[in-house]
């Protein structure tokens, strides 16, 4: 038996996860067009490698990563690549981002096999990663942190590798389903990553709301016999939390500001485990994942979705939402974005599409239009999993005084919800802390650009002054040679120089000598030349055109 | 009547000493309070305040000869700072500097621009790439705003335009006031703010 | 050794300096706005509140008793004290301008500060020895930080709070060490005398 331990707070909530869970997954409808957007993931967007009107394969590249930290993307289908360019996607604020549009073929014809690896244990542990990376894999639990940074120790000592199967939020069983029916492989994929990190224990961490998915990895575990441990963990929200789950798991906690790693720890999801193994026994980059549709739809549902399908097509797949619609979110209840529109794809990080509507309220956190006066209770600092004062942070917020903001720790803030959720004055708590983060990362952005334009500025003065003081020397030393009285040979010089430029201005005042006897074609000339120039000055003076504008 | 006076002429004497040795060893050279005002301030060096640059106008509210409110570039987040780091209370911004207009940069048509330099010598940061008969273009990323290029140019060729926001310069919008602190207008549900959820 | 935890826990919480005797409420009240300052200014109040006693003792002990100039007891303690506040203020200068200048006129207000005079007086008035009146001293001055810093902290929150349009700035600023000062009476009997 493996000693649980707790952390602080959270709320218990109605799980609603039945009704998606019933029925196996299947993968979903190709739909004829995938807008696979550049940036699915924490850090530089790709950068396409194809243009318009190649035809693409399945699996294939069509974007590399941008930076140290990026991940590419691949075609989830074979096709043709209609166009590149902005396309609505998954971001509360409704921007549009840079896209790759793939209309497809039908035919899902895979890309040829690249790589073949017969034991992952052969490889060193770097290798490993280069083929995740390659693949593209991000974490799948929401954030999309590229996993080959995450598997990477960089000199830590990793005592445990966890697996993150807990899926704490109501409504998402994308992950339990997984465990359902890819236990084994699962398995394998964290084995894979437990080499890549050199980890010394590892621990799959899953809700004990999850039996079927429990019972079907401890079987694996125990047929296969590999060294790790299956734990059940309380169903509190939000045990999913990385931090949270670690803190259940070893009673360590993350120190304020750090990362997991920080004290020998790596956690991911179950989803990246898979797709861990899928990249390295089968060469498949990741281009699909089970995604959750529930909430008002006739048949919630799990399916096996592939990125950039729109998610109205999904929700239409699934019976459609015969209600007006009040919401429509990407993610948990607690923790998902409001879309603007339906035609958005699914992206790298989307674990659920919930539906709410007029008929199927979502028990969410608060919305402002019934928020009332602070009252002081305490609720707040009571749910808190991070042992945060949400209320002082609500508060100062308010007043917009961001430094005091800092001093409780709002960075470490998960916006899970909790304080929200709890609040009997229902007031949206996240949203002034998400208000709040923006704020002071905007500022430190301003404050970092000034402090550019002050060193720039000074540089000009400095410069300005060096060339002053340079000339100041030069014409001192110039008069000197020259007061020195010189030799004759210079004054020879000086003279000659005179004398030349005596007579290029000669030169040049004497007047033009081709203005009589003018063809009637040098006229014509002149008299166009005349034109150009009156329509030019004439231009001049006319405000300038918005066609211009570059923006 | 004397012992009394000689009580308090030796004491007043023997501190006058103290102090003065005090007032010697813990010289203050410089001010370092202007340099902690020049850090708040924007650095466009747009002249708005009427002070040639941002650290003249710093040096000025350190002597208290200029009112904490007039930097438009920096706005209210700026005077709050200032009247923070000061002690002083907040007033708003200064009407006659100029007002607070959202973030632009420089943009010089190329087709009209002739070479003469003349922007280039007018920009505090140096912001402007180019050369005596070359083109001249704005380094988008270091152009503070500030506008003093706009005036020398002799073809009138540089305008300002607002700088473009995509999403990785998107903030979370502040939350609305609660219903509670609206003024009781009419009752129509407000519409739900973007991404409020 | 419990005469002066007496003394201490008299000076700090039954008969505190501000909220008790009613002396320094110039700076209590105008410092009190942020926590950073109100700490700088316990601080400064503390160091002149204990080295101004201590001088103020001795100044009367070998000086202006045996010369028998009791009556220019007043004026000596404020040339005392003003010395050792120009020493604070200098120090104070060098080692944080921005507290210097936040502070700004309050830090030379200090001479002024009654409670910095009362002190001085009270340990005459009460016969103390030397070590009972540094003790004294420095118990006034923990109990002016204590109370200092306590308010500065509920300024704070209070200044961020919904009040009411009435009760806002110095209103709600006074009501609140008033009752301060009623639970600081609530202390009273804790120590016998």
């Amino acid at each position: 038996m493996h000693r649980l331990f707790q952390f602080k707070g959270g709320v218990v909530l109605k799980e609603h996860k039945k009704d998606s869970s019933a029925i196996p997954v299947r993968p979903a409808k190709l739909p004829p067009r995938l807008i696979l957007p550049l940036k699915q993931h924490i850090g530089a967007p790709a950068e396409p490698v194809i243009s318009v009107g190649d035809k693409v394969l399945k699996g294939q590249l069509i974007a590399r990563a941008g930076d140290a930290i990026s991940a590419p993307v691949h075609a989830s289908s074979s096709g043709t690549v209609v166009a590149i360019a902005d396309h609505p996607v998954p971001h509360p604020s409704g921007l549009p981002a840079p896209c790759i549009i793939i209309d497809t073929d039908g035919e899902e014809r895979w890309r040829p096999r690249e790589r073949n690896v017969f034991n992952f244990a052969d490889l060193k542990p770097a290798e490993l990663r280069e083929i995740i990376r390659d693949a593209g894999i991000v974490g799948l639990g929401g954030a999309g942190f590229p996993a080959a940074v995450k598997l990477d120790p960089q000199g830590h000592e990793v005592e445990l590798l966890i697996l993150n199967g807990a899926e704490c939020e109501p409504y998402i069983t994308c992950d339990e389903m997984l465990l359902r029916e890819h236990a084994l492989e699962v398995l394998a994929g964290l084995l894979m990553m437990r080499h890549a990190l050199n980890a010394k224990r590892c621990i799959i961490g899953i809700e004990n709301n999850k039996p079927k998915a429990f019972r079907a990895l401890y079987e694996e575990i125990r047929n296969t016999g590999a060294d790790v441990e299956v734990v059940e963990v309380p169903t509190i929200y939000p045990t999913g939390g990385e931090k949270q789950l670690i803190q259940v798991l070893t009673g360590k906690e993350v120190p304020a500001g750090g990362l997991p790693i920080d004290i020998g720890m790596v956690c991911h999801n179950v989803g990246t485990a898979y797709a861990v193994y899928r990249a390295v026994e089968f060469d498949q980059p990741l281009i699909s994942r089970y995604v959750t549709i529930a909430g008002s739809v006739a048949h919630a549902r799990n399916l096996e979705v592939l990125f950039g399908t729109p998610v109205g097509n999904l929700i239409e797949e699934c019976g459609g939402n015969r209600h007006t619609l009040r919401r429509l979110i990407m993610g948990g209840p607690m923790m998902g974005i409001a879309l603007h529109t339906d035609a958005v794809p699914v992206v790298k990080t989307t674990n659920c599409v919930l539906v709410e509507s007029a008929m199927h309220d979502v028990p969410l956190p608060s919305r402002n239009e019934y928020a009332m006066p602070c009252i002081r209770c305490g609720n707040c600092a009571n749910a808190c999993p991070v042992n945060l004062l949400p209320q002082q942070m609500y508060w100062y917020t308010r007043a917009r005084d961001f430094d005091k903001v800092q001093d409780y720790h709002i960075f470490d803030c998960i916006e899970c919800g909790c304080c929200d959720y709890v609040c009997p004055s229902q007031i949206p708590l996240v949203a002034y802390y998400r208000f709040a983060k923006s704020e002071i990362w905007a500022q430190e952005a301003e404050k970092r650009a000034a402090d550019l334009a002050r060193e720039r500025h000074q540089f000009r003065e400095f410069r300005l002054e060096r060339e002053k003081k340079e000339r100041a020397a030069r014409h001192k030393k110039k008069r000197r040679a020259v007061s020195k009285g010189g030799s004759d040979d210079k004054k020879a010089a000086i003279q000659a120089a005179m004398e030349r430029v005596r007579a290029k201005k000669a030169a040049q005042d004497s007047a033009p000598k081709n203005i009589d006897n003018l063809t009637p074609a040098q006229q014509a000339q002149i008299e166009e030349a005349d034109r150009r120039r009156e329509q030019r000055a004439k231009e001049n003076h006319t405000p300038m055109s918005t066609e211009d504008s570059p923006r | 009547m004397l012992s009394a006076l000689l009580a308090l002429g030796i004491l007043g004497v023997l501190f006058g000493l103290l102090l003065g040795y005090a007032a010697i060893r813990y010289k203050v050279e410089g001010d370092p309070l202007v340099d902690k005002i020049d850090a708040i301030l924007p650095q466009t060096q747009c002249g708005q305040c009427g002070y040639p640059g941002c650290r003249p106008y710093a040096e000025a509210i350190a002597r208290d000869e200029a009112d904490i409110n007039r930097c438009p570039p920096g706005g209210e987040t700026v005077i709050i700072a200032l009247a923070d780091l000061l002690g002083r209370d907040p007033k708003p911004l200064d009407e006659t500097c100029g007002e607070e207009k959202p973030k632009m940069v420089a943009y010089i048509h190329e087709e009209l621009c002739i070479g003469c330099t003349l922007c280039i010598q007018a920009c505090p940061v140096d912001a402007i790439l180019g050369a005596a008969k070359q083109m001249h273009t704005i380094i988008e990323s270091e152009c503070t705003g500030c506008e003093l290029c706009v005036a020398p140019c002799p073809v009138d060729c540089i305008e300002m335009v607002p700088v473009k926001q995509g999403l990785d310069s998107w903030k979370w919008p502040a939350p609305p006031p609660p219903p509670y602190e609206r003024p009781a207008a009419d009752d129509d549900p407000a519409a739900e703010p973007a991404g409020a959820h | 050794m419990t005469e002066y935890a007496l003394i201490l826990i008299s000076t700090v919480l039954v008969n505190n300096i501000v909220l008790v005797k009613f002396l320094g409420l110039c700076p209590f009240m105008g410092v009190s706005r942020k926590l950073e300052t109100a700490t700088g200014m316990a601080l400064a109040t503390t160091f002149v509140l204990t080295l101004s006693a201590i001088c103020s003792y001795l100044v009367n002990e070998f000086l202006l008793i045996p010369l028998d100039l009791e009556y220019l007891q007043t004026i000596s303690f404020i040339l005392v004290i003003a010395v050792v506040v120009q020493f604070t203020e200098m120090v104070v200068h060098k080692t944080s301008p921005v507290l210097y200048q936040v502070l700004g006129i309050f830090l030379p207000l200090i001479t002024t500060n009654c409670a910095v005079l009362g002190v001085a007086l009270l340990n005459v008035q009460q016969q103390h020895g030397f070590l009972q009146s540094a003790v004294y001293g420095f118990g006034a001055a923990v109990g002016f930080s204590l109370v200092l810093v306590l308010f500065a902290a509920m300024r704070e929150r209070i200044a961020v709070a919904d009040v009411p349009e009435a009760f806002r700035g110095p209103a709600i600023a006074l009501i609140t060490a008033g009752l301060m000062s009623m639970a600081f009476m609530g202390f009273a009997g804790l120590v016998k005398g």
